[in-house]
């Protein structure tokens, strides 16, 4: 072996842990998953494939890529910017600012909806003025983007965080000695040492915020072909007994995942398996 | 440096609050007028035929192409949407109360909002029956039958489900009547009903799924057109169960006159309303298995929803203001059974 074992524990216990694991993971993972494809088949491939090009279905994609499409890249300069700032000064309020990055992770989905309810709902603090001026966040496209945003706000942040905490501000310092200016110690040199951190995390950012239900169920009021993602919609498809079309919906959202899956591994593959490391 | 990393923070910031705001209308497209009806769970499959219906006839009228959006679930829920602004056109829901709620709260529709449709302003009716596995393993034959031990029995949370307030109305009328009238028994009784209750679903759709695709207990109580629509479904699976007294449900329908006068849309709103009244809505009730408001229509059913002995709550509980107020507030009888202890 080229490797020298870092642990002493006995063959047996070795066995057992190893087959506790991959009986965990199968119950846990690898049984649902399947489940979830072979239930998607099993009225055959016709139905799937109907199932998804159903325009109300269309519907609810385009929604959840809308909503992702605004939730990435809005976390993804949030994110960035907290990093930067928590990770290479020292301020007042600064653990403050790290509890609050990871306040949605804290707080359950449904919280963060009826907040929104609260806030921009026809009866909540700003409820008024927004019918005044016809704006509408709640049970409308935008609170549902509001609300996948506040649910992925912390992914890009967390991940960049403790990256750039352990890369420190060396390289920025000898920057500035030799006469850059602020952007140009970002581009230059910030982001080629995060970019595939960054890159981890928006992937992250992006499987969560298409697979949101809790807090935009609360604020979606789920009007069909208006206001229904792809999981409410496969929640409503299942209410209506329409079991393949609901499975053949969750297939997709799962390949979305697993498509990131995917990713994450290659990117993993190229930092030289670390976890979005520093080396390029 | 300092500077401009705060400056991106703030933008950052903006952005994130301002951008989503700015876009009221990003995927609204598509044409003609639009016509929102928020409605309670089981309504789905009824309304979807209502839908094709009138936007058949309101465009051979030559008055255009409509699009009519639906949004589905548990009654007391979908009140509380349209009153945080849910902008519903008409609501049809599973009860009055949960109208009433939207006119008292958020003052979308006049108080007297029932009388502008006749007959309650319900166009159909239904009530509330068993629905037990094939061959009625259990024996299940009326509401003393449901306290027994070892029987389960699946019922939405009256708290949120109009359909499971009135299953709540049914079994306490039939308690009454059992018990000649005395109060402690008749609580007593469904205290124990509500023992057998494994799972309490936020809706009477989330019941009958619990019920008939996971398999969860011993009867279902439903609304007489879920019951029917578990049996097309589940063909061979399931047996509907008539008790000896059950409910007169009224589901109402009403313009929520506020929001229709925002969209422009209250004529056709009350056009919608009162299309649910024509032998071609009525009928569509009937298929099904809502019992419709006309008489020769309804007799054309009468085989397959038959008539048996019916309390209203007008009569049997005072109205539905003084039946909310006694079961299912806080402190009613219902939030009684549980704080006596499971």
């Amino acid at each position: 072996m080229a490797y020298r074992s870092s642990t002493n524990e006995s063959l047996p216990v070795r066995i057992v842990l190893i087959v506790v694991a991959v009986l965990i993971l199968s119950l846990f993972l690898l049984l649902p998953l399947a489940a979830v494809f072979i239930e998607a088949f099993r009225n055959g491939y016709d139905v799937f494939i109907a199932a998804l090009t159903d325009p109300v279905a269309m519907s609810a994609i385009k929604l959840t890529l809308f909503a992702a499409a605004i939730a990435v890249p809005l976390n993804t300069i949030f994110g960035v910017s907290a990093a930067w700032i928590v990770t290479k000064f020292r301020f007042k309020g600064r653990s403050f600012l790290l509890a609050m990055i990871d306040l949605p992770f804290a707080v359950s989905p449904v919280i963060a909806g009826l907040v929104f309810v609260l806030l921009f709902g026809a009866r909540g603090w700003f409820g008024p003025w927004l019918g005044e001026h016809n704006l509408k966040i709640i049970f409308a496209v935008p609170g549902i983007a509001l609300a996948t945003t506040f649910v992925t706000f912390p992914f890009v942040a967390r991940e960049l965080i403790p990256l750039m905490e352990t890369q420190g501000s060396d390289q920025e310092e000898a920057a500035v000695t030799l006469g850059a200016r602020g952007w140009t110690i970002f581009w230059r040199v910030t982001l080629p040492n995060i970019k595939w951190g960054l890159l981890y995390g928006v992937l992250l950012c992006n499987a969560r915020a298409m697979g949101e239900f809790g807090a935009v169920s609360v604020v979606s009021g789920h009007i069909r072909n208006k206001t229904n993602t792809l999981p409410l919609h496969i929640e409503i498809l299942f209410n209506e007994y329409h079991s393949s079309a609901a499975f053949a919906c969750a297939a997709l959202l799962a390949l979305l995942a697993l498509v990131t899956m995917a990713i994450k591994s290659l990117v993993e593959h190229f930092t030289g398996h670390q976890a979005g490391g520093a080396a390029k | 440096m300092k500077r401009s990393s705060f400056l991106s923070l703030a933008l950052a910031t903006v952005a994130l609050v301002a951008i989503p705001a700015c876009k009221p209308k990003a995927v609204a497209a598509g044409s003609g007028t639009r016509l929102l009806n928020v409605s309670y769970d089981p309504t789905r499959e009824f309304y979807e035929a209502v839908n094709v219906a009138f936007k058949k006839k309101w465009a051979a009228d030559g008055k255009g192409e409509i699009n009519i959006e639906q949004s589905h679930g548990g009654s007391g829920k979908q009140a509380r949407g349209v009153i945080d602004g849910l902008e519903a056109d008409v609501v049809t829901l599973a009860l009055a109360g949960d109208i009433d709620v939207i006119a008292k709260e958020a003052k979308l529709l006049p108080a007297d909002w029932q009388s502008k449709l006749p007959q309650n302003s319900s166009p159909y009716t239904s009530t509330i029956v068993f629905v037990v596995r094939k061959g009625n393993p259990k024996g299940i034959k009326d509401w003393s039958d449901l306290i027994k031990d070892g029987t389960q029995v699946i019922t939405p949370n009256p708290k949120t489900s109009g359909g499971a307030r009135w299953n709540y109305l049914a079994a306490w009328a039939w308690a009454n009547k059992e018990y000649g009238g005395d109060e402690a028994k008749t609580l007593d009784y469904i205290t124990k009903l509500f023992k057998n209750v494994p799972v309490l679903d936020a809706g009477a759709r989330g019941s009958t799924t619990t019920f008939a695709e996971r398999k969860i207990g011993d009867v279902l109580l439903a609304w007489e057109n879920e019951a029917f629509l578990t049996k097309k479904q589940f063909p061979g699976e399931t047996e509907i169960v008539y008790p000896s007294l059950s409910i007169l449900a009224e589901p109402p329908v009403a313009v929520v006159e506020e929001n229709a006068k925002k969209h422009g849309t209250a004529e056709l709103a009350k056009a919608y309303l009162e299309f649910l009244y024509t032998d071609e809505a009525q009928d569509l009730a009937g298929q099904n298995f809502y019992r419709p408001r006309n008489e020769k229509i309804a007799a054309k059913y009468s085989n397959e929803l038959p008539s048996i002995p019916l309390v209203t709550v007008d009569k049997d509980f005072g109205g539905w203001a003084k039946a909310q107020k006694a079961h299912f507030d806080d402190g009613g009888t219902f939030d009684k059974i549980y704080s006596r202890g499971k």
